[in-house]
């Protein structure tokens, strides 16, 4: 169980991260506002969810202890959520692919039988449920407005699509959980996710990438290079200030 | 402020005998306390000096997001992080109601973001300064929005209805953010003696800076008395600076720092403190461009909207192609 | 070379009933966008329960001008106004 919380978690705070890094930056000041809304969303659920894997493990760790003192091999994430900005396409894109797979995840969770689990997901769906939203509009627009906007989608939607099998992939806890009414198979919303995806893809004229070569390793602690450098920016003042309150 | 150094038309103010019978009017209604709307009629300095002021306050409060911004990746709590983030998105919206505000006068948001990006328009000096430590995030709070909002509180009675309006909405909103400042600098300073060190070194360094915020010294501000006519600017510089100070004044002493001006003092006749002026060479060095930050704030707003540009194509392309189907 | 997305004009329906009320403008590439920026932008706080977006180049406004003819000639029909009559206490409530 509190390794499951942990992969919520963790796919929340690493994401809520990556796009915080755009504030300030973005190419509009509506988009500014509107990236700055999704990341303290994901911040709120990053809180709930370390919150209760806190709980759970009951060593007194708070959610802070949780996301500024583990090192990388102790994260739970996906590998998508870590992958860098890049152009605000591959933002874009990353945000659509994790938002299609997240909101459909937290309505299978929504069915657990732990109610503090079911109550982090009912409250959670309904954020994911306009990020899903938002980012589909824009993809479809994207894909479908200029030669330039569109060469970029595609081009994002193939870097980032050998981290979408991981989504799927169940492994010894996703069966645990499964049985032990928690949460459903990752694998079960593969279908839901393809129909989906499917759909925006071919409404924003882009082609869905051949092959289904996935790279893996997240939910089990290895990561990409990438997610070191961003804890050594997140994690800094807590790790050099160990005695400090803040 | 925010817009401190805007030019206005003329050195002095026009007599009710040099005006015309218009102008005349204009100035009765301002007297009377009216709110001035886009579709009236207004004197064309009046309507320039309007434009300079609002887009130098949405200017300053766009590149205002980069000082607070710098630290949001490093934000030491999740707490933190988002109380950060919600301001420094507050701080967007302002700029964004800023720029509407200065559309009703016929300019478009476009034309004054150039103007912004190929160094043409001015903004607050103060975001030209770096922000070291995360203290920097308590101070910038605290006493930047502390600064600015003893101005827009005063600006909420401005006479042009759409500033006016935006300063209701903008003042409501703000008044979370110089709390969470203060409330930073209260963890610090009750924290490590490497916090408190912290607190200091980020007062210290902001101390002057926050004091120029409010513009010249009265005496050599030579653009305001006709702004003050117009009820464009209600309050003036020096008025503006005696209220900071001797607001903040008794809250560093409240959090045991010291204070930045050996020199102060409160008169307890008067009940106002005598403080040092800022270095105004060191200001108008900052306005021309050459303080610590102005090259780099300006190569990050370039970049963002340069980086930016295929996205707002791509979308207006889009919406084009809509239209052309539907019809 | 710079070129703005339409401006749209905002108005939101708060939480008590009350009508809805304008709060502002924002630049969006068309009507579906527009609500989104509008719920991002306007609604930080909790204040909405329902938005309209509308471009601000389709609104029809007074003219300033007019604005003795159009506004003066409902000043003196103090007799719409409730106060104008007076009711004896005893009658209670009315």
């Amino acid at each position: 169980m509190y390794e499951f919380l942990l992969r919520m978690g963790d796919n929340t705070l690493v994401l809520g991260h990556r796009v915080s890094e755009w504030c300030g930056h973005s190419p509009v000041l509506e988009e500014d506002i509107a990236l700055a809304n999704i990341s303290l969303d994901l911040i709120g659920q990053t809180r709930l969810w370390l919150g209760l894997a806190g709980e759970v493990e009951g060593q007194g760790r708070d959610a802070d202890a949780l996301a500024y003192r583990r090192d990388a091999w102790d994260f739970r994430n996906l590998l998508i959520v870590e992958r860098p900005n890049r152009d605000y396409g591959h933002t874009l894109m990353r945000q659509f692919l994790f938002d299609l797979w997240h909101h459909e995840r937290l309505a299978d969770i929504c069915l657990s039988e732990d109610d503090r689990v079911l109550g982090i997901a009912a409250k959670c769906v309904k954020e994911a449920s306009y990020h899903l939203e938002r980012s589909t509009d824009l993809i479809v627009r994207l894909g479908g407005g200029t030669a330039e906007s569109h060469s970029r989608m595609q081009t994002a939607v193939e870097a980032l699509w050998p981290y979408v099998g991981e989504m799927f992939t169940d492994d010894a806890l996703d069966i645990e959980m499964d049985k032990a009414g928690i949460a459903p198979l990752p694998s079960n919303q593969r279908p839901r996710f393809d129909e989906a995806l499917n759909i925006t893809l071919s409404r924003a004229s882009l082609t869905r990438p051949a092959g289904d070569f996935a790279q893996k390793g997240g939910r089990s602690g290895v990561h990409t290079e990438d997610l070191g450098h961003m804890l050594a920016t997140m994690q800094f003042l807590p790790r050099a200030y160990p005695d400090a309150r803040w | 402020m925010y817009a401190q150094t805007v030019q206005s038309t003329g050195r002095k103010v026009k007599s009710l005998e040099e005006m015309s019978d218009q102008e005349r009017a204009f100035q009765a209604r301002i007297d009377a306390g009216e709110k001035i709307e886009p579709k009236d009629w207004m004197p064309d300095g009046y309507r320039k000096t309007l434009v300079r002021q609002i887009s130098q306050h949405a200017h300053s409060e766009v590149v205002g997001q980069l000082p607070e911004g710098n630290w949001i990746t490093r934000a030491p709590t999740l707490e933190r992080k988002a109380i950060l983030l919600a301001k420094v998105q507050d701080e967007a919206g302002h700029g964004l109601y800023l720029y509407s505000a200065a559309e009703t006068l016929g300019v478009s948001r476009a034309d004054l973001i150039d103007d912004l990006l190929a160094g043409r328009a001015k903004y607050s000096s103060i975001f030209n300064y770096p922000t070291l430590n995360w203290a920097d995030m308590g101070a910038v709070g605290w006493l930047v929005d502390g600064a600015a909002i003893i101005n827009q509180v005063a600006l909420q009675r401005t006479s042009y209805g759409p500033y006016s309006r935006a300063m209701v909405r903008i003042c409501k909103e703000e008044s979370f953010h110089a709390r969470q400042g203060f409330d930073i600098m209260m963890k610090m300073v009750a924290g490590t003696a490497a916090q408190k060190a912290m607190a200091q070194d980020a007062l210290n360094r902001l101390w002057w800076p926050a004091l120029m915020m409010f513009g010249p010294p009265d005496k050599d501000s030579v653009h305001s008395a006709q702004s003050m006519a117009w009820k464009i600017k209600v309050m003036t510089n020096d008025e503006g600076r005696q209220k900071f100070v001797d607001q903040t004044i008794p809250q560093i002493e409240y959090l045991g720092l010291d204070v930045p001006d050996k020199a102060a003092r409160k008169n307890p006749k008067t009940g106002h403190y005598s403080f040092v002026d800022p270095d105004w060479d060191e200001f108008f060095a900052v306005l021309k461009g050459y303080g610590p930050c102005n090259a780099d704030r300006m190569l990050a707003r370039n970049k963002a909207h340069d980086d930016g540009a295929w996205f707002r194509e791509g979308l207006l392309a889009y919406a084009e192609k809509q239209t052309i189907a539907a019809e | 070379m710079t070129k703005d997305w339409p401006l749209w004009e905002v108005f939101i329906r708060g939480q008590y009933g009350l009508s809805h009320r304008h709060v502002g403008s924002l630049h969006a590439p068309d009507a579906e966008m527009a609500m989104l920026n509008a719920r991002d932008v306007y609604t930080r706080r909790n204040e909405g329960m329902s938005i309209w977006v509308v471009p601000s180049a389709d609104i029809s406004a007074s003219a300033p001008s007019r604005k003795g003819p159009m506004f003066d000639p409902s000043n003196d029909k103090t007799y719409r106004h409730p106060t104008f009559f007076d009711i004896p206490d005893e009658v209670g409530s009315m």
